[in-house]
């Protein structure tokens, strides 16, 4: 009669609940089933959220896997204290992969003038390093409300050994029975994090009461604008004669590189009041602030089919 | 140039958390029947179309000379699909209301494309089956009803749309829900609703339409937001698949051993006696724990860490279950089998199998009978079975599964099969009966 008795009090779970759980539910079965994975960790917000549903997977074990950060050189340089900080506490191995490294050694040449970018030579860097550390699967925070090529791709996302997606010969996905078997020099990319939106990842941070990298939080910069976005003015981004500096209370929504993140205009400075103002936004986070998807259409599409995350 | 309603105005969704819970659903519609437009319409009325990507539609419907903002562009995701203004694959999109986060998986309704239904329909509380009021009940339709029932979904929705091409008739209305009623009775729908909608327009999608006032019934977005999430998952027998052994080896926990995965069936609480299968060995369950401490009790969907009053041995494809109400420790399958591959296959064919968190190797002994799409009554085999194929099946497995019927358990009466040569997932499989 227990079991009765109990199923009266059950309750239904929050979507947030529902969420994790299922992301939870995604760590372990790619940990289980794949030899050496990787945990994809940029020090932005949808990775930090990867690395608190890591901790609810495997503690008190450790992780199956290690952190791996691609590191363009261009990062703001309060992620990077940030992620070196979270290694540190959460007490795992963390691998910086390194765009310089890869200019250094010729395996990519360097874009330069006002618009370079060094964000479409991080999928060389990527390739590079699944293919020296022998990762079979890379873990990534990518979400499918963030742009429309996403919303077609699969929860284990198989790659063929030039790390190419090809949405038209994607493996049916059902249930939660996800099937992450592969040949060698094969991958899989696997996004725990895939039916989340911007909104639910922040609620969640709000919820778990997460610590998130200075810039997601207002605060005085310096910064230029440039095709009506706000950059953060630095050393690594050139910029146009015209091209003034001013200072301004920003806020970041995502955190790539600097040359390609821009900034919002925001008295944000707490995670309640970030999460009212996403909830009343009415622009996208990354049709608002990354110049890298505004290059096309088809620019994720594109970049994922050469094997970008 | 403006949208056929009311322009995006208000503060949308709102900053706190919907008491609704999470509301899975897939829409199934053919080409025409305005699938797309009613999902654009869903995601611009509940303000989840925002300005930069309603200004990207804006300009190509302009482009195209569509002559209004075309809301079925918001769902083309690849290149491919905007060249031949065509659907390819699943979409998932969410939105949310002030009641209830939705995940909206969005399957091309061609023919060809059976396999993405099943594979959307695969984890949807309610499917929204679109039927243009002009042409009625017609075999797409039979066929994407017939598709659910058969996923198991529990709340089955038609949206009878371009109503205003029928002249708003209430009797075009009623002919058609009668139909959809027997089609319903024949395929044991148990709760089917039927909602005559304008989806260009918006008729009854998410305002009431004055131009049906004899429509008594709930709108769309209203019903979603309202109906029941009575989960048969939570009910069931107690039933956890063992992901992950959880052995930090570490001093502060050098004893601890705890079995991770997601509660697939039935309330958990420590005290309850536990049957490990397949070795049948039998314990209790000392604690359920979790990052944020443990807990007195839990139930699905929870992904848990469960602790067991004896060290015994317990491993990642086990199956910890309720010893009162075990599932079948199966070797052979009799199984409603949806093949997905454009490779046939033939009586004979050794396949891999995942169930749960347990892969095993199978072999396709026997197909019965195929699923006629069209009568939706069975017909014998023609010795094999091609891509989009419904039949009954029975297999031969290498080593023991720990299943119940579909019709019982969603999830452990569910299964895939792979190709062992290429790992692609070739066919979903449901559980009709087992045999030890």
């Amino acid at each position: 009669m227990r079991a009765a008795q109990a199923l009266s009090t059950v309750t239904h779970l929050s979507h947030l609940d529902e969420l994790e759980a299922e992301a939870i539910h995604i760590l372990r079965e790619v940990a289980a089933e794949r030899e050496r994975p990787v945990l994809l960790f940029s020090g932005g917000k949808d990775s930090i959220v990867l690395l608190r549903l890591a901790e609810k997977a495997f503690r008190p074990g450790r992780f199956p896997f290690p952190v791996m950060h691609v590191d363009t050189g261009h990062n703001f340089p309060e992620v990077v204290e940030y992620r070196d900080r979270r290694a540190r506490e959460i007490g795992e191995r963390l691998i910086v992969a390194s765009v310089q490294e890869s200019i250094d050694r010729g395996r990519v040449v360097e874009q330069t003038g006002p618009r370079a970018s060094r964000n479409q030579l991080q999928t060389t860097t990527l390739l590079d390093a699944i293919t020296e550390h022998q990762f079979d699967a890379a873990i990534g925070g990518a979400r499918r409300d963030e742009e429309r090529a996403r919303a077609k791709e699969r929860i284990f996302s198989f790659r063929d050994d030039f790390g190419q997606w090809n949405p038209r010969a994607q493996r049916p996905e059902l249930w939660n029975l996800y099937n992450a078997r592969i040949r060698k020099g094969e991958q899989i990319r696997v996004f725990p994090i895939s039916n989340w939106t911007e909104l639910d990842v922040w609620q969640y941070i709000a919820q778990e009461g997460i610590e998130l990298p200075s810039i997601y939080f207002a605060h005085q910069r310096e910064v230029f604008r440039r095709d009506g976005m706000l950059y953060a003015a630095s050393e690594v981004v050139e910029r146009y004669s015209d091209e003034e500096p001013f200072e301004a209370t920003v806020r970041f929504r995502t955190v790539g590189d600097m040359s390609c993140t821009g900034g919002v205009l925001s008295t944000a400075a707490t995670i309640e009041s970030v999460v009212a103002e996403i909830a009343a936004t009415r622009i996208s986070e990354r049709g608002e602030t990354r110049a890298d998807d505004r290059a096309s259409e088809a620019a994720m599409e594109d970049r994922k089919r050469v094997g970008y995350f | 140039m403006s949208a056929t309603s009311d322009p995006v105005t208000g503060a949308g969704p709102v900053a706190s958390i919907a008491a609704g819970g999470l509301l899975r659903l897939v829409t199934c519609g053919s080409v025409d029947d305005g699938k797309s437009t009613l999902i654009g319409r869903l995601l611009y009325d509940t303000k989840q179309v925002l300005a930069d990507q309603l200004q990207h539609i804006e300009e190509t419907s302009e482009r195209r000379g569509d002559g209004y903002v075309n809301l079925a562009l918001l769902t083309d995701g690849l290149r491919a699909e905007r060249e031949q203004g065509i659907t390819i694959d699943v979409a998932y999109r969410s939105f949310v209301t002030p009641r209830r986060r939705f995940l909206l998986a969005d399957a091309p309704g061609h023919v060809q494309y059976t396999r993405n239904m099943v594979t959307g329909a695969s984890t949807a509380d309610l499917a929204i089956v679109l039927v243009d009021a002009r042409h009625g009940v017609v075999e797409q339709t039979r066929r994407h009803s017939a598709i659910a029932s058969i996923l198991g979904i529990p709340h089955v929705v038609v949206a009878v749309n371009k109503m205003d091409l029928v002249d708003f008739s209430q009797e075009r209305f009623h002919e058609i829900a009668r139909d959809l009623d027997a089609l319903a009775g024949q395929l044991g729908i148990r709760d089917l609703r039927v909602i005559p909608i304008v989806a260009l327009h918006g008729d009854n999608v998410v305002d009431a339409s004055e131009r049906m006032p004899w429509y008594g019934g709930p709108i769309l977005l209203d019903y979603l937001d309202s109906v029941e999430l009575d989960d048969d998952r939570a009910a069931g027998p107690r039933r956890f698949p063992v992901q992950w052994v959880i052995r930090p080896m570490a001093e502060e926990h050098h004893d601890y051993r705890g079995y991770a995965g997601q509660i697939a069936g039935g309330v958990w609480a420590p005290g309850d006696e536990v049957i490990v299968l397949p070795s049948g060995l039998r314990t209790t369950v000392a604690a359920i724990d979790t990052l944020d401490g443990p807990l007195p009790q839990a139930h699905y969907p929870q992904s848990v860490t469960l602790r067991l009053a004896d060290n015994i041995d317990v491993a990642r494809g086990d199956l910890l279950a309720d010893p009162a109400a075990p599932p079948v420790v199966a070797r052979e399958l009799e199984a409603t089998l949806c093949w997905m591959s454009e490779r046939p296959v033939q009586p004979g064919a050794r396949l891999a199998i995942k169930h749960t968190s347990r892969w095993a190797r199978a072999i396709l002994d026997e197909i019965v009978a195929v699923v006629d799409m069209d009568s939706l009554d069975e017909r014998p085999s023609p010795g094999q079975l091609v891509l989009n194929d419904i039949a009954r099946v029975r297999l031969r497995l290498s080593e023991p599964l720990l299943v119940d019927p579909y019709a019982e358990s969603r999830i452990t009466g569910a299964f895939i099969l792979t190709d062992e040569a290429t790992n692609d997932t070739v066919a979903a499989g449901m559980v009709i009966s087992a045999t030890a």
